[in-house]
């Protein structure tokens, strides 16, 4: 990753307490990732047992509001599907997996009748249900410490998708020196090592659907891959569309330069 | 300072390369300003989030017989209403008026569900939002400037050019609709 | 814009319309009659670069306005629409956000290319200074622009720079107090912000236009630094000048999409995805790269309110650079010693730049502890940010005005061309 070197300090956001912003923090371990790269393009199985992992284990806590289950079915993402394309004159909204997958939520609306609270079925426009109604009953549940909204995650923090994919399986014995509370948690990947969040993922408690064995490592990665997409929903959008625009100014360059020689070739300078 | 230098074109021995690699960086240089011109149009269509709306289902139980329920659909409001027999009649009977859009009723519902008229509420002479009832025709009246729709819809007086617009929709099942 | 007119109306309408609004007249003497120095290197082509990356800011800009909400709740949301939702916002926002730091590239290229060949001296220090004007208007609108997503960087980065301001006695308070709009950075803040960065471009752009008009007055300087005496020392701006300069845009702009559609996080801060939390600090404030070597010279000053002065003090000398140098030949190729200088200066530029990134006590050579001077030790680059902050003030207040009274240059040239005609000269 080429981005300038800054602590992971948007982490401090669970812990609190500029005091634990000396300690050593582990490097994420590396991972090949297959988005990596100026050809790299996600894993369409991937972002689909990512997907699994965020909805059966990371969305009991942690809201993903920027993200639609539209999105889901767009270009890139997880259940696109071509029969469900703009080609065809369709959109997201039709992919039947997306709406089976928004009907299956609840969303919070009025009742345009009599304007009471109600729980309806989701629609692919809906965005994902946050687990809690706002910041302050997130913290009251979860010990003081609000779990960070995950959507933009893979690019909010340095070290991106291979941080994520580290500090789900960084969990250990805490070290030397470091005293547990009640509620804490240690993690080497993570600034000051203690962390709040229990352990999330073992290894076949998501079930995959395609066969891919269930490990720890699997599922840190594969929901890792699916942050990153969520975080960055364009990308391979956007390394196609670098290509066509390089190779074209490059001819363009090699035109110019030429126009610029011919121009030029009577004139000592 | 043009004809202070001896011009270097004037003594060149093969205009028509010369030409040819100019003209050829120049087009490519419209051409550069004509891709980046097109994402900075289309910025303004529609984004997703707006496109994701712009469909939508609802359940037509909610309408009682002889009413209508206006709701919000692309920004304009629609028109759902339950009509009566005695409304169907009227306007089955309006078919062989003198129409300036000629339409039928049956064109302007799913077949077998007569009583259920849906139409985007927006007056077609400039746009105005007719009121429910209103008029010489039971349909509707518009305020702005006197158009008067009977119970299809149609224009039957009034400076409005065309009858009110059926959206496309479907039946999801018998009381429920998808429009757009 | 320059004295004289070559300009011969051919047709009927343009001898009536050059009687009333002599704009043709203007285009023609501006881009393409224009005398320019034959022996121009590539350095010459930032300026174009530069207007370029204006227009490109300008307009990529006004579209971002389209989508933007300047409201502390809506504004990072509202930013992440354009993202994903807008047709081709990321694109927009990308080449916006990236084209900041690119303008900067060209900006300090072109800067750094005047120091070298003297461009600043007589007759081109009103020139300078606009130039100058236009350099400061700018890194208070990449200022604005970064504050304007309304994440964790863009919240602190305006809360500290602010209370830079604060530093000022008697009116400091005052001042961050109406710059504020509150009790601190907030709502009424992130308004005038957004208002205040969208007006500013158009005052560049207006800058710009007395910028080009001073240039057209006195003329180009060139790698010489002798001014052109005859019509064979010039060649006329179009096809000579435009074509070059379309060449060295084109590369420019392969280096701008690289970063657009391949990197286009590589030159933000991770925390700026984060939404604005005024409760929660990131633990290492750091400014955009282009502001890195003024901060760390904020940062040398153990002191406060001499910190702000040192780094107000350090834009002053640039402005003031006309007058310190006094020598009497312009470009440094006839300058050995002097351009010996300028390098240690571009380097220690650069230097201050890393200093400005790192965290004050931080070791520049890992694992070597020497000891400790006044507050750190002597291998942290808060003193290595002071040694070079020194040099940075030596080079404008010592180096510069005595260098001139001094040093003997090496013979110049009688005209342009007569180096070309006596071998390439080779920097």
């Amino acid at each position: 990753m080429l981005r300038k070197v800054t602590l992971l300090a948007a982490a401090l956001l669970l812990v609190g307490g500029p005091a634990l912003a000396n300690t050593k923090v582990r490097e994420p371990e590396p991972v090949a990732f297959s988005f990596e790269g100026p050809f790299g393009r996600y894993d369409q199985t991937q972002l689909q047992r990512g997907f699994k992992v965020y909805r059966e284990v990371c969305s009991a806590c942690h809201s993903m509001n920027l993200v639609a289950f539209r999105n889901l079915g767009d270009p890139g993402g997880p259940f696109f599907n071509p029969e469900y394309s703009a080609a065809k004159g369709l959109t997201s909204n039709d992919n039947p997996v997306v709406k089976a997958l928004a009907a299956d939520t609840q969303i919070a609306d009025l009742d345009s009748e009599t304007g009471d609270a109600v729980q309806r079925p989701g629609i692919p426009a809906d965005r994902f249900p946050a687990p809690f109604p706002n910041v302050i009953a997130a913290k009251a549940s979860n010990g003081g410490l609000a779990p960070p909204d995950l959507s933009l995650m893979a690019k909010a923090r340095e070290g991106g998708p291979e941080y994520i994919a580290s500090l789900l399986q960084g969990y250990g014995p805490p070290a030397h020196g470091v005293t547990l509370s009640p509620g804490q948690h240690y993690n080497a990947y993570f600034v000051g090592g203690v962390i709040g969040m229990a352990p999330p993922l073992a290894a076949d408690k998501v079930s995959f659907d395609d066969g891919t064995k269930s490990t720890v490592r699997q599922q840190a990665e594969d929901v890792a891959a699916f942050l990153m997409w969520t975080a960055d929903p364009h990308m391979e959008a956007r390394k196609q569309m670098g290509f066509s625009v390089l190779i074209f100014l490059v001819l363009f360059s090699g035109l110019l330069y030429a126009s610029y020689r011919r121009v030029w070739r009577n004139e000592s300078h | 300072m043009v004809g202070a230098n001896p011009d270097p074109h004037v003594t060149d021995g093969d205009p028509n390369r010369r030409d040819f690699i100019h003209i050829a960086a120049g087009v490519a240089a419209v051409g550069i300003v004509g891709t980046l011109a097109w994402p900075f149009i289309d910025q303004m269509n529609p984004a997703g989030d707006t496109l994701a709306l712009a469909s939508i289902e609802f359940d037509l139980s909610k309408v009682a017989e002889g009413q209508q329920v206006v709701v919000k659909w692309r920004g304009k409001p629609l028109f759902i209403r339950f009509r009566t027999p005695k409304e169907i009649e009227e306007a089955i009977k309006g078919d062989h008026a003198d129409l300036r859009d000629p339409a039928t009723d049956e064109s302007r519902h799913k077949p077998g569900k007569a009583q259920y008229l849906i139409l985007v509420g927006t007056c077609t002479h400039l746009g105005c939002v007719p009121t429910f009832g209103g008029g010489d025709y039971g349909g509707w009246f518009c305020p702005c400037h006197g158009s008067v729709y009977d119970t299809s819809g149609r224009i039957r007086k009034g400076p409005a050019p065309l009858n009110l617009l059926v959206p496309e929709y479907s039946f999801l099942s018998d009381t429920k609709v998808k429009v757009g | 814009m320059s004295g004289h007119s070559t300009y011969v109306p051919k047709t009927g309408f343009e001898r009536w319309l050059d009687s009333r609004l002599p704009i043709i007249r203007l285009a023609n003497d501006t881009i393409i009659t224009f005398p320019t120095p034959k022996n121009l290197n590539y350095w010459w082509t930032f300026g174009g670069i530069l207007s370029m990356m204006l227009g490109l800011q300008i307009v990529t800009g006004i579209i971002l306005a389209m989508h933007y909400v300047p409201h502390v709740d809506y504004a990072f949301n509202s930013v992440e629409r354009i993202m994903r939702d807008v047709n081709y916002g990321w694109l927009i926002r990308y080449m916006h956000a990236n084209g900041a730091s690119m303008f900067f590239v060209a900006v300090y290229i072109h800067i750094f290319r005047n120091l070298y060949y003297g461009s600043y001296k007589a007759p081109r220090e009103v020139l300078w200074i606009l130039g100058c004007v236009i350099y400061l208007l700018m890194m208070a609108t990449a200022f604005m622009g970064y504050v304007l997503p309304w994440g964790q960087m863009s919240f602190h980065g305006a809360v500290v720079i602010t209370n830079l301001l604060g530093a000022f006695p008697i009116v400091g308070d005052a001042i961050t107090t109406l710059l504020w709009g509150g009790f601190a950075v907030d709502e009424p803040t992130l308004k005038r912000f957004f208002s205040l960065h969208y007006l500013l471009p158009f005052m560049i752009a207006g800058v710009v236009v007395l910028h080009v008009w001073a240039l057209h007055v006195v003329g180009q300087n060139n790698p010489t630094g002798i001014e052109p005496k005859s019509k064979a020392d010039t060649l006329p701006f179009t096809p000579f000048a435009t074509v070059k300069d379309g060449f060295a845009m084109s590369l420019f702009l392969i280096l701008f999409a690289t970063f657009v559609f391949f990197m286009p996080d590589a030159l933000g801060h991770a925390d700026n995805y984060i939404p604005a939390n005024p409760l929660v600090t990131p633990s290492h404030i750091v400014p955009e790269w282009y502001f890195l070597p003024f901060y760390a010279i904020l940062r040398a000053v153990p002191d406060k309110l001499m910190g702000v002065i040192a780094m107000f003090g350090a834009i002053i000398c640039i402005f003031a650079l006309p007058w310190l140098d006094t020598s009497k030949v312009k470009s440094m190729r006839y300058r050995p010693q002097a351009k010996l200088y300028f390098f240690i200066f571009l380097v220690v530029c650069v230097i201050l730049g890393f200093c400005g990134a790192k965290l004050p006590d931080d070791q520049v050579i890992p694992g070597l502890t020497t000891f400790k001077l006044v507050d750190s030790d002597l291998n942290s680059f808060v003193w290595l940010s002071r040694i070079s902050t020194l040099y940075y003030f030596a080079y404008f207040l010592v180096v510069m005005p005595l260098l001139g009274l001094f040093e003997k240059p090496l013979p110049t040239p009688e005209t342009i061309s007569s180096p070309v005609l006596g071998g390439e000269h080779k920097d």
